[in-house]
């Protein structure tokens, strides 16, 4: 059976679609869905510009089938902001300038997300480790890391 | 890119997955977190016609310690999971390599069970299984199997598994007291496989010396590898300077490293030596009950 019906949770919305086995989280997000917030930077699973959580969990999407998330629930970039407001990791970027051309942004932004969720007072050391799946061939890291660090404390302090 | 197409089953409890690996083996491979099949797939270096995501068999995720069966490490345990555990000094072994494999997200949802089954021969989980004197438990419709986790490295990238068997919990005994183990790997970049690895653990007799040694070393052949005549020159030996240079030397000679782009046959080899003496130092001082850090960023 190289066809099935998927079902998920997609920031909040349900969803349910009949697609090929063999596609990918990134692909069903992106192509089926719209949410095109999922970046693909590479096809070798190293960059993480496709990070997304499923099931509160960072997962590089586009080594995932969407199968996998069948019955699950996932979290895009475009699931942050509230209308208007952006969510304090959204707004420490912005205020850092964590981001130059924004390609690996919204992997980077998810993967700070699973970060603080977990350990909400990271050091830098950790931060760093934490987007270790995440490549930016723009900034050098460094306000991307600042930015992390100051969306802790202000998340921690709310 | 994306993989070719191939028929997807989902199996929801233990003996599902035995029943489909039993119809389906010959064409197909196992889905567990598919952080290596995936890459393959889209790469087109591997088109199974066939799928058996076991994902759901929660069973196969549990760690267990105690009831005097040692550890049992469920196949589908996360190397998250393994990352975020407190080890004893006996299985620190575990979290240092949990630590370093791929980046958060392919730990996330990357298994032991599928890494070893992988047979990388510049993994991470192999080097540690050897040096804890691991078995696996392969299941099958057949019924069950118990294999010394050397025998299931078979080649580079092919395990002993037969092709209806699903590698059900990973089993390692319980070790001695003053037992301390270590693991270290250097990579090019973070993320990377190995460029040469080196697990160590090592038993303390009462009067300090080795009373048992097992090493495993990464990267360093076509599968993981245990430089025995290094282990058995240390074995009862007072662990001086002079002994560990010479086992230092024994675990060089014995490597069978390939060149390619992590490195040169003479760089492999080299680093083998030198990452086996550093884990064995960091092993003996877990040992004697320090605390040490093996990754440091």
């Amino acid at each position: 059976m190289s066809r099935h019906r998927v079902k998920m949770k997609v920031n909040g919305l349900d969803y349910e679609e009949e697609i090929e086995s063999r596609l990918l989280l990134v692909h069903f997000l992106r192509d089926n869905l719209g949410y095109t917030g999922s970046h693909v930077g590479c096809d070798t699973s190293h960059c993480g510009a496709c990070t997304v959580l499923v099931n509160g969990v960072s997962v590089k999407s586009c080594t995932f089938l969407a199968l996998q998330a069948d019955g699950g629930e996932v979290v895009t970039i475009e699931g942050l902001a509230q209308g208007e407001k952006l969510h304090p990791i959204q707004e420490a970027f912005w205020n850092n300038h964590a981001l130059q051309c924004g390609y690996c942004t919204p992997g980077m932004v998810m993967s700070a997300l699973f970060l603080l969720s977990n350990n909400p007072r990271p050091t830098e050391v950790t931060v760093r480790r934490a987007i270790a799946g995440n490549l930016c061939r723009c900034t050098g890291y460094q306000f991307i890391v600042d930015a992390i660090l100051e969306a802790g404390s202000k998340i921690e302090a709310k | 890119m994306f993989p070719s197409k191939f028929d997807y089953f989902r199996a929801e409890t233990l003996s599902e997955a035995v029943d489909l690996l039993a119809r389906y083996g010959d064409q197909g491979r196992i889905l567990a977190g598919g952080q290596s099949i995936i890459p393959l797939m889209k790469l087109r270096l591997a088109a199974p016609a066939v799928l058996i995501d076991i994902n759901r068999i929660r069973e196969m995720e549990v760690i267990q310690e105690g009831n005097g069966h040692g550890l049992r490490i469920g196949a589908l345990a996360r190397h998250h999971h393994l990352e975020v555990r407190r080890w004893p000094a006996s299985l620190a072994s575990l979290g240092d390599a949990a630590r370093v494999i791929g980046d958060p997200q392919i730990r996330n949802v990357g298994t032991v069970g599928g890494s070893l089954a992988e047979v990388d021969p510049a993994g991470d989980w192999g080097p540690v299984m050897l040096s804890l004197s691991a078995k696996v438990k392969a299941i099958s419709s057949r019924g069950e199997r118990i294999i010394p986790v050397d025998e299931l490295f078979k080649e580079a990238y092919t395990s002993s598994l037969k092709e209806d068997e699903l590698l059900r919990e990973i089993e390692i005994p319980i070790p001695a007291d003053r037992t301390g183990t270590a693991y270290l790997k250097m990579e090019r970049k973070v993320g990377d496989f190995a460029i040469a690895s080196a697990a160590v653990q090592v038993s303390l007799s009462p009067d300090g010396r080795c009373q048992d040694i097992r090493i495993g070393l990464g990267g360093v052949a076509l599968v993981p590898l245990r430089p025995r005549r290094a282990e058995e020159h240390l074995q009862g030996s007072s662990l001086d300077h002079q002994v560990i240079v010479e086992a230092q030397e024994l675990v060089q000679q014995d490597c069978e490293p390939f060149a390619d782009i992590r490195g040169t046959v003479e760089f492999k080899r080299h680093l083998a030596g030198v990452l086996f003496r550093r884990a064995l130092g960091i092993a003996l001082q877990r040992a004697e009950g320090k605390e040490v850090e093996t990754v440091h960023v």
